[in-house]
């Protein structure tokens, strides 16, 4: 285990900065995400401190050891990848033995055979043990590919969208696994996905990346409750954050130089109102253990949570406040 | 429901059969001619060349004996004097009034054949691979240019540079050697291994070189260990590939190669030689020297299926 510190890393591809001046520090046992929507630079964030991308400035350190120049193998670190995370050649057991028999390492047959039937037994995959990597379902196959992650014990772990290729209900139960054996080991993580719920249940901190720069870092709550402008709040949040004019809606309580207002659900209040009122229930979704109401309103739609036992139908008049909804100036930057 | 009987894409049985019968009558057409070889090589010299040709004959081994050996023609009265034929090849000269002499170059030939054609594959395969995961994984300077390059030596027919070639070969010494006609198909062949090859590899996605190198593997190694195995099935088919060339090839062998390197193509129509025209043992040669590619061919043939990387790819 081992805290990974970047220092003003820059990686270019061509004329476009893929990662700008990233300085960031994950604390050794820390779940460091990296929330961003693709093409953000996240990825090649992540192959930086793999090794598989060497920067074009900064300086890149693993448990205190400058690693800006070391070739992967060297660094002491394991990678999941987003697919492609099996070799197709080998069975299940030479998929999870490979990082062992590496020249490098020399680990006693034996002690392999030990270590890879432990871990089949952990990721309940014991039976497969025989298949080929190709005969396993989606998401077997990922948990092969997190478990040869797992096999060696290195200092960092590196993460790339590993689940973003299973179902939801996959996801969801390997998101609480890989919670469980972060934990378990105090294993120092860095995490790459575009998915506000993995951010969410998996980070100690998350870091909001876009176009190369990093944004804002900060714990879950710090991020969605503080975000510094209209991008990061746009981020988090479901339904997502709604960005109106200033001056459309009545708040009790507004930043002076305020010129967009971002409400979240929790920031609406709606009340029914007569004919007279401005904003029209467009839609009622009901999702069974809440509603999304859309709702016009002068031109702009937004979306509210409303009970699931809501008298309100399409086409109902409605009054809307906000209560402490976040105020952006004119550039984006969150004042209040 | 219903979905194999109404699909629209599905061919119905009628188009099935009239294809499967086009099939079957292009590949009865494509095996006539070997059928027609296989069959003179075992028949009589007489029966060969009989007219009606004889479709129902005797067979006769009189084709591989004369392939096998040189003969040399004697009196009704020597013959006679001779202890008795002691082998099938014996009693057959002796019926033409001949006396099996010695073994014929044949074998030799056929050696030379196996030595360069497996030779120059490997080599070609070997060399190709290489260039092509490195026009494949690197940034090459004017990679597109080089490739060209590589390939434009294939645009013209080979034969074009006979005499060229013939001339630097007599220079060099490497006329009738084994060597050189080894470097000469390795040459022709390379420029196909590595486009062919660069088209698998292409196909392998790096992660898993990328994983191989975290894991604690070298490029090397994760070439040997991950990205080989992988490229096997295009492996096959390049070996196949420029196993077929260099096995056939005739116009340079002829050129090139006289005795100590000669391959079987020209020394099988020479078998012709002196006292009419053997057709029996000419098609003997041919189909002996027809065997080993299409058992190599055959032995391959399971890693054309390209089963390897099937369903490993998640997209």
């Amino acid at each position: 285990m081992a805290e990974i510190r970047l220092e003003g890393v820059t990686k270019r591809f061509g004329r476009t900065a893929a990662v700008e001046d990233l300085s960031l520090t994950i604390a050794d046992g820390e779940f460091l995400v990296l929330l961003g929507p693709t093409g953000a630079g996240k990825t090649t964030a992540l192959r930086l401190v793999a090794g598989l991308e060497r920067p074009d400035a900064g300086r890149i350190a693993i448990g205190g050891r400058d690693v800006t120049a070391e070739p992967p193998a060297a660094r002491d670190v394991t990678f999941v990848f987003q697919q492609y995370s099996l070799y197709p050649h080998l069975s299940v057991y030479d998929n999870l033995a490979f990082p062992l028999r590496s020249p490098t390492r020399r680990v006693p047959e034996a002690e392999i055979e030990t270590t890879v039937r432990e871990l089949a037994r952990l990721l309940q995959i014991e039976d497969k043990l025989k298949n080929r990597a190709t005969q396993l379902s989606g998401g077997q196959m990922q948990r092969v590919a997190i478990g040869r992650a797992l096999v060696r014990r290195p200092s960092v772990y590196l993460m790339d969208e590993p689940l973003s290729s299973l179902d939801a209900k996959l996801r969801a139960d390997l998101r609480l696994e890989l919670k469980r054996i972060q934990v378990d080991l105090g294993a120092t993580i860095l995490y790459v996905t575009h998915d506000q719920i993995e951010a969410m249940t998996l980070a100690t901190r998350i870091g909001v990346i876009d176009r190369g720069r990093l944004v804002q870092v900060g714990s879950p709550r710090e991020i969605y409750e503080q975000p510094v402008d209209t991008y990061v709040a746009q981020r988090l949040g479901q339904p997502a954050i709604n960005l109106l004019p200033a001056d459309l809606l009545p708040a009790n309580r507004l930043a002076a130089g305020t010129r967009t207002v971002g409400a979240r659900t929790e920031h609406i209040r709606v009340t029914p109102a007569d004919g007279q009122a401005r904003g029209r229930v467009k839609w009622v979704e009901h999702l069974g253990d809440q509603s999304h109401l859309h709702i016009a309103l002068d031109g702009h739609s937004l979306v509210a949570l409303v009970d699931p036992d809501t008298a309100l139908e399409r086409d109902a008049a409605v009054d809307i406040t906000l209560a402490d909804p976040l105020c952006f100036d004119a550039a984006g930057r969150r004042i209040g | 429901m219903s979905t194999s009987a109404h699909s629209v894409v599905e061919p119905t049985g009628r188009t099935k059969a009239i294809a499967g019968s086009l099939v079957i009558a292009y590949a009865l057409i494509t095996m006539l001619p070997l059928v027609w070889i296989f069959l003179t090589a075992l028949k009589t010299p007489p029966d060969s060349i009989s007219y009606p040709p004889k479709i129902v004959f005797t067979p006769s081994l009189e084709g591989f004996c004369n392939l096998f050996t040189t003969r040399s023609r004697q009196t009704e009265d020597y013959i006679k004097s001779l202890p008795p034929a002691s082998g099938t090849c014996e009693q057959i000269a002796r019926a033409r009034n001949m006396v099996v002499a010695g073994p014929s170059n044949y074998v030799p030939r056929f050696w030379n054949s196996v030595v360069i054609a497996f030779g120059s594959t490997f080599f070609a395969v070997a060399l190709g691979t290489m260039a092509a995961y490195g026009f494949s994984r690197f940034r090459v300077p004017l990679a597109d240019d080089l490739l060209f390059f590589i390939l434009s030596t294939r645009m013209m027919p080979p034969i074009a540079v006979a005499i060229p070639i013939y001339l630097m070969y007599r220079e060099l010494g490497l006329s009738d050697t084994k060597f050189g006609m080894i470097l000469l198909y390795t040459a022709v062949n390379v420029s196909l291994a590595v486009w062919l090859l660069k088209g698998f590899i292409d196909e392998i996605p790096r992660e898993y070189e990328e994983a191989a190198m975290i894991d604690g593997y070298t490029r090397l190694q994760a070439f040997r260990k991950v990205v080989l195995p992988q490229a096997a099935t295009g492996i096959a088919a390049t070996a196949i590939f420029c196993m077929i060339f260099a096995w056939n090839e005739y116009a340079f062998a002829v050129l090139l190669t006289s005795g100590e390197a000669q391959t079987a193509p020209p020394f099988i129509p020479i078998i012709i030689g002196e006292g009419g025209q053997d057709w029996p043992a000419v098609a003997a040669g041919t189909a002996i020297f027809l065997v080993p590619i299409v058992v190599f061919t055959v032995l391959l043939r399971k890693h054309l299926l390209r089963g390897i990387t099937f369903g490993a790819v998640r997209k």
